[in-house]
């Protein structure tokens, strides 16, 4: 613990909502120097404030973009403090207040489903920690040994006299306490806060348009842009005519960003937007211009039997097992191009002076964020500051590229000293994303004479996500990543079954389009290879789907359980009409086990899913009321990408601008989905996006099960097939 | 200038005719709980009521809003009462990044209104508003703690 006690609260507070009455005190936005009078009770540590009234703040440093890790650390801290839940808000620190504070609270990046469980040790010690210094506070003011004093919810006894005192009465005496070095944390057994289906912290102020998202931030002064930049990505400006527009009302300035964009500034966001259509601009869209779905799809095609695979899983001996089994089956695959399409467009809002540049905007990685603004505007760090929002969806977007942040403060250091919110139309952030990145895969496996599988190549073909986000962790160019749900054993996305003989292979291979995270990321595609090829396994032996998996998972017992979980919920087995199916799918991913059982009927080339069962074991779970409403939602990110999703490319361009023609479901496509949340305990798993990685598969299942016909490329609108 | 009202309040606001009232409402007046999600009547998270019915604010021009009652988020509540909307929403923890919910309790709200007994058929055929975090499932049960009192 970096126990600083008086630290500069300068700027510091950006979110302050109480649940002590269900209703928000309101949202406080740092602006300059106002932000000094943010909060004044000082702070036990750097996780806890308790205020006199007995309010306990709580400080996250994860972004919160609906999954619920605002609620779910809030509880892990209250958990360790030994608080009254009805008492705790909130607050998010900054990234800049991090910084300056050696990184008290740890890593801000809010993706992986990483949340709650990379941080859980280092919360859960920080409201340790508090409790300790308010009990050794009050056990000084008492002049009693510490050892009789016990904490509750947020009193202390001395016990031998039953004397009692709340932590607000000892809140700043315990901050002058020297914070321990030893902390011990409670037996699991023990909790009372955590494991508990607690309401969201944040759930009345977002009934009442009260919660600020990066899009609502109002400045005094604030000017609007619009941003354009070319529509082939790699492509440049050639020129623009901004003659053409001045003297329009409202508008202020037209600017170019970098060598690829433009923004007109004005006085709102409509006359901006108005503008910048109206304003003549031509492209030099470059070598991207030449790319189409056909010519990646070739490209990754000649991947599929190409010499330069970079090997992730590798047991035994593929080549053999193949030549010598009884016989061989063989399938291609291949997954689009998705768009995150957050509901709140890509934004922020950026205030440049020559001394200090600040930034307000929905992030999933605040300091990732204020080093792109610091890059950008040129500035060192400690003269920039980003205050983090509130996020209308995140799913990956905002958690890499802080591209947003870069447009956004190149823009605003063209006229210092004006805050200037730059939000990208729905247009722009579609053709502009971090797309989920593209592949084939194409499975070759052996049977023995017995119909056991003795051996299985996948080979993949296409994009690197970490290429192109993070080239550092590329391992000898290679994308570890790439094979995730494919991996041999470990923590976050082991293969679920055993064979023999196995290779895993990827020709890499990244078309001009940049890739990035997508909620599930790559085991969502590579969960479809593995899980659909598994039923035409079973198919092509003639046994049920179940049963042929089964005898492969005898070593993967958890992975077994949440199959077996969804099997029996699921009805798996017992008789259902003509037309209708049934179809499993089971994986571990991002530390979770996950699994889902899916009942389709279909009716021509109209697909209506009646049922979806669905367990996920994520080793302790945290709140399981939001487990069962991520897992719920995670099927509407999955089966939306799985049947209307699919960004298309044309000339370079992305041929989607918008849910016209980027369709999402919507409430009369949402089948039931029953969630069985079955924690084990023993790990920390996520929760957020595991789920994603089944719903695919099992639905497909179920439809090769209902109609006797496999699909194995995407989005099932190019194959006809509508989601009714 | 053009003559508006909002929530019961009057404004005055400086726009051309054919600015979307969305754009009116959020940074003419700063009015933020309506949401920009599309701009083309698509996802309806920029849903307001024009004299009582959910209408998508980036698709209606605000000269066309003069003279008529616009309810917003901000104006569902009454006298700091939450609408039963709003309460279920609560009661159901039905939000999840939460930025869909404004235009999804105002279509709602409208929908209920019209059909305070609305079936899971009504539900699909007139709830038309996106939710990209899937939150599907705890609005239909929200929906029904109001429809069964109804
Ligand atoms: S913003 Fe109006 S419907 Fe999407
Ligand atoms: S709650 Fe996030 S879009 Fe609906």
């Amino acid at each position: 613990m970096n126990y600083q006690p008086k630290f500069d609260r300068r700027s510091f507070i950006v979110a302050s909502a109480a649940a002590v009455s269900g209703l928000s005190v309101g949202f406080h936005i740092p602006f300059g120097d106002e932000a000094d009078a943010a909060l004044s009770e000082p702070e036990v540590n750097a996780w806890v404030v308790v205020k006199p009234d007995e309010t306990v703040v709580i400080r996250v440093a994860r972004s919160e973009m609906g999954q619920g890790t605002l609620t779910g650390l809030c509880q892990m801290v209250a958990e360790e403090l030994d608080c009254q839940w009805s008492k705790v808000t909130y607050e998010f620190p900054t990234p800049g207040e991090n910084v300056a504070r050696k990184r008290v609270w740890g890593d801000f990046f809010t993706a992986g489903s990483q949340g709650i469980r990379s941080s859980n040790q280092l919360v859960r010690k920080g409201g340790a920690a508090a409790r300790m210094m308010l009990v050794q506070a009050a056990a000084n003011q008492w002049k009693v040994p510490v050892s009789e004093c016990v904490a509750s919810a947020g009193t202390i006894t001395h016990q031998p006299s039953n004397r009692t005192i709340t932590y607000g009465k000892v809140a700043s005496a315990a901050a002058e306490v020297e914070p321990p070095t030893d902390i011990p944390l409670k037996d699991p057994k023990d909790w009372t806060i955590i494991g508990k289906g607690l309401k969201r912290l944040d759930t009345p102020d977002k009934t009442q348009g009260k919660t600020i998202y990066g899009i609502d931030i109002r400045l005094p002064g604030m000017l609007y842009a619009s941003f354009k930049a070319c529509p082939v990505n790699g492509g440049k400006i050639k020129s623009f005519n901004a003659a053409k527009i001045t003297g329009r009302k409202g508008v202020t300035k037209v600017v170019q960003v970098e060598d690829y964009g433009v923004a007109v500034i004005a006085d709102s966001w409509w006359r901006a937007k108005t503008a910048l259509d109206a304003m003549p601009i031509a492209w030099d869209n470059g070598p991207g211009a030449k790319d189409s779905d056909e010519s990646i799809a070739a490209w990754l095609k000649q991947g599929l039997d190409s010499d330069d695979g970079l090997v992730g899983n590798k047991g035994g001996d593929v080549k053999a097992g193949l030549a010598s089994a009884a016989k061989t089956v063989e399938a291609v695959y291949a997954y689009p191009y998705q768009a995150h399409a957050t509901m709140e467009p890509q934004n922020a809002t950026a205030r440049y002076t020559p001394d200090r540049c600040e930034v307000w905007c929905s992030t999933q990685n605040g300091e990732a964020a204020l080093a792109t603004a610091s890059e950008a505007c040129g500035l060192p760090v400690p003269k920039c500051e980003v205050y983090k929002t509130f996020l209308g969806g995140g799913f990956g977007r905002r958690a890499t590229s802080q591209d947003f942040v870069r447009v956004a403060v190149l823009i605003a250091k063209q006229m210092p000293g004006t805050p200037i919110k730059t939000l990208w139309t729905r247009e722009e952030d579609m053709t502009h994303d971090w797309y989920h990145p593209v592949t084939q895969c194409k499975i070759t496996a052996g049977l023995d004479k017995d119909n056991n599988l003795v051996a299985i190549h996948y080979r993949i073909s296409g994009q690197s996500i970490l290429a192109g986000v993070m080239p550092a962790r590329l391992q000898n160019g290679k994308d570890p990543a790439t094979f995730s749900g494919f991996y041999p054993g470990g923590e976050e996305a082991a293969y679920p079954y055993t064979v023999p003989n196995i290779l895993v292979d990827h020709s890499m291979r990244n078309p001009h389009l940049h890739p990035g995270f997508w909620r599930g990321v790559n085991i969502n595609h590579n969960a479809i290879y593995i899980e659909s090829f598994m039923d035409e396994l079973a198919k092509e032996v003639g046994m049920d789907a179940l049963e042929f998996r089964r005898k492969l998972m005898t070593k993967h017992p958890l992975h077994l359980a949440s199959l077996n979980a969804v099997a029996e919920k699921g009805d798996w087995g017992k008789p259902l009409p003509a037309g209708s199916g049934r179809g499993l799918a089971v994986a571990m991913a991002f530390g979770s086990y996950v699994a889902a059982c899916a009942e389709v009927t279909v009716d021509g080339n109209k697909v209506k899913i009646n049922r979806i069962v669905a367990a996920t074991n994520p080793g302790y779970g945290v709140n399981p009321a939001q487990i069962e409403r991520q897992v719920a939602g995670s099927f509407v990110y999955g089966l939306t990408a799985l049947f209307m999703g699919g960004i298309d490319v044309k000339g370079g361009r992305v041929e989607q601008e918008n849910f016209n023609t980027y369709q999402m479901m919507k409430i009369r496509h949402m089948p039931k989905v029953e969630v069985t949340v079955m924690p084990s305990g023993g790990f920390w798993g996520g929760v957020g996006e595991p789920t994603i990685c089944v719903a695919a598969p099992a639905v497909l299942n179920a439809i090769t099960a209902a109609t006797g016909k496999r699909y194995r490329t995407f989005p099932l609108r190019k194959q006809g097939l509508t989601l009714v | 200038m053009l003559h508006l009202t909002i929530n019961g309040t009057s404004h005055d606001v400086d726009a051309e005719p054919d600015t979307p009232l969305l754009w009116v409402i959020r940074d003419t007046i700063g009015m933020t709980g309506t949401k920009y999600g599309c701009g083309i009547q698509q996802c309806g998270a920029c849903t307001v009521h024009i004299d009582g019915v959910a209408t998508r604010s980036c698709g209606m021009p605000v000269s066309l809003a003069v003279g008529k009652q616009i309810t917003t988020i901000e104006g569902l509540a009454q006298n700091g009462t939450l609408n039963a909307v709003q309460q279920a929403w609560i009661d159901h923890d039905v939000p999840q990044c939460g930025y869909c919910q404004s235009g999804m309790i105002m279509a709602v709200t409208a929908l209920l209104k019209k059909k305070p007994k609305a079936t899971d058929a009504d539900i699909d055929r007139e709830l038309t508003n996106i939710c990209r975090c899937g939150t599907y499932q705890q609005i239909r049960a929200a929906i029904h703690s109001i429809t069964a009192k109804a």
